[in-house]
């Protein structure tokens, strides 16, 4: 598993607001790249939530560079949002250099069916 | 028979991402038995010390969260009489036939005031992996992954919850043994419809019907012990815990499915009896009625549901 170890393609990770640049080997998901390098008692500018691409909590914009999204759930992240960059953290995975933004929605949706 | 109407949580319907990853976690990681697949895709488990069919259905969705949350009744003339009493309270009351689910009679369900389906049925069949009943041991087979019992509560998110309250209170004969009241309003209620400390659980959310977790019961603290044990070894994502609950008394893990729904694994818990008075918790000690060790709440808590 991609750990971030010497021996794997490492890309870098700005997040808007956040001094810290986090760097993620290629195959880890930048969600976990973060955890690792910002952790208590240092906020995290991105939300930890399930890290399983189904609670929103982690709901970031892509800016700039090229990445892969793993499916997550389409009440946080809709085909169209993720056209334009939208993913959450814990679902992609970098191919080259990122920056990113914050972009949690908290609670907001009314009640869809969710077909 | 002393407890009549409602029986127990009987069945939860979940929606997940992915077939195949949910069907490793919830029966090789959590320990339920793999019942049947049938052609709307759908996905049936129960745990080794369920008596019925199922309890536990999976629905494979764009998003992941809960159709619906089912109680058992004691028999249909039960259930006939609760549809009497929710059709007068004015909520619409929805058929659902008799083998629309394997192995399942007729259900009635209905939409409660935080936006979740609630469902009502008194028959489903006997497992043929059912318990042994005859001189029987503890289990057919031992145990795998957490060594699951049996599906025991779920925590829902939604507005509403006066309301809620009410409808459970006064028209599903709920009492509620515990509760956390701010100034400006209920957070939460915990409620059964047995002896259990909770069958179900509301927070104060604004956004309607969602899903904060879905709990099994395992048997005691040393099971706690080896579910956390089996999430680092199978890497799943573990929210808090192992600690305890101030609220019920349980011992308890969160955890995510692959989907991100969260799952509890809960054991012990106090017995609660109709006539004894609600515990109730202000906002300043709420931390230590979620996570009792902790005393405080995380992150997480209040804001990631799906």
């Amino acid at each position: 598993m991609p750990d971030g170890s010497p021996f794997s393609v490492m890309h870098s990770i700005r997040i808007k607001g956040c001094e810290t640049t986090i760097a993620c080997a290629e195959g880890q998901k930048v969600l976990m790249a973060m955890e690792q390098k910002i952790h208590f008692p240092n906020p995290r500018p991105v939300r930890v939530g399930c890290r399983k691409g189904g609670c929103g909590a982690c709901r970031v914009k892509v800016t700039k560079g090229a990445y892969t999204a793993e499916k997550s759930s389409h009440s946080h992240v809709t085909p169209e949002e993720a056209a334009e960059g939208y993913a959450l953290a814990c679902r992609i995975t970098p191919l080259s250099d990122l920056e990113i933004e914050p972009a949690f929605l908290g609670p907001r949706r009314p009640t869809e069916k969710n077909e | 028979m002393s407890q009549e109407g409602l029986l127990r949580p009987g069945i939860i319907q979940l929606r997940v991402l992915d077939m195949d990853e949910a069907i490793t976690h919830y029966r090789d990681r959590i320990g339920l038995d793999y019942v049947s697949t049938e052609e709307d895709g759908r996905v049936y488990l129960k745990a080794f010390d369920e008596f019925h069919r199922h309890s536990v259905v999976l629905r494979e969705a764009d998003s992941a969260g809960i159709d619906f949350f089912a109680f058992k009744a004691d028999g249909q003339e039960a259930v006939d009489g609760f549809r009497k009493r929710i059709e007068d309270y004015g909520v619409a009351v929805e058929d659902v036939a008799a083998g629309e689910m394997p192995g399942t009679g007729k259900r009635i369900g209905f939409t409660i005031p935080s936006g979740h389906r609630i469902e009502i049925y008194a028959d489903m069949e006997l497992s043929e992996t059912a318990p042994e009943t005859h001189n029987p041991y503890i289990y057919k087979d031992e145990p795998r992954g957490m060594r699951a019992q049996r599906l025991d509560h779920c925590l829902l998110y939604g507005p509403n919850l006066p309301e809620v309250e009410k409808f459970f209170t006064e028209v599903l004969d709920f009492h509620i043994p515990e509760r956390v009241d701010l100034p400006d309003g209920t957070l939460a209620i915990w409620m059964t419809v047995s002896n259990k400390a909770h069958d179900i659980a509301f927070v104060n959310h604004p956004e309607p019907g969602k899903l904060h977790h879905v709990a099994f019961f395992l048997e005691d603290w040393n099971d706690i012990g080896h579910a956390a044990d089996v999430m680092t070894r199978y890497d799943i994502s573990r929210d808090l815990g192992p600690t305890r609950h101030g609220i019920t008394r349980g011992q308890t893990i969160y955890f995510f499915d692959p989907s991100g729904n969260r799952n509890e694994v809960f054991c012990g818990g106090y017995t609660a009896y109709k006539d004894h008075p609600t515990r109730i918790w202000d906002g300043n000690h709420v931390g230590r009625g979620i996570f009792y060790y902790e005393r405080q709440l995380n992150d997480a808590f209040l804001s990631v549901v799906t």
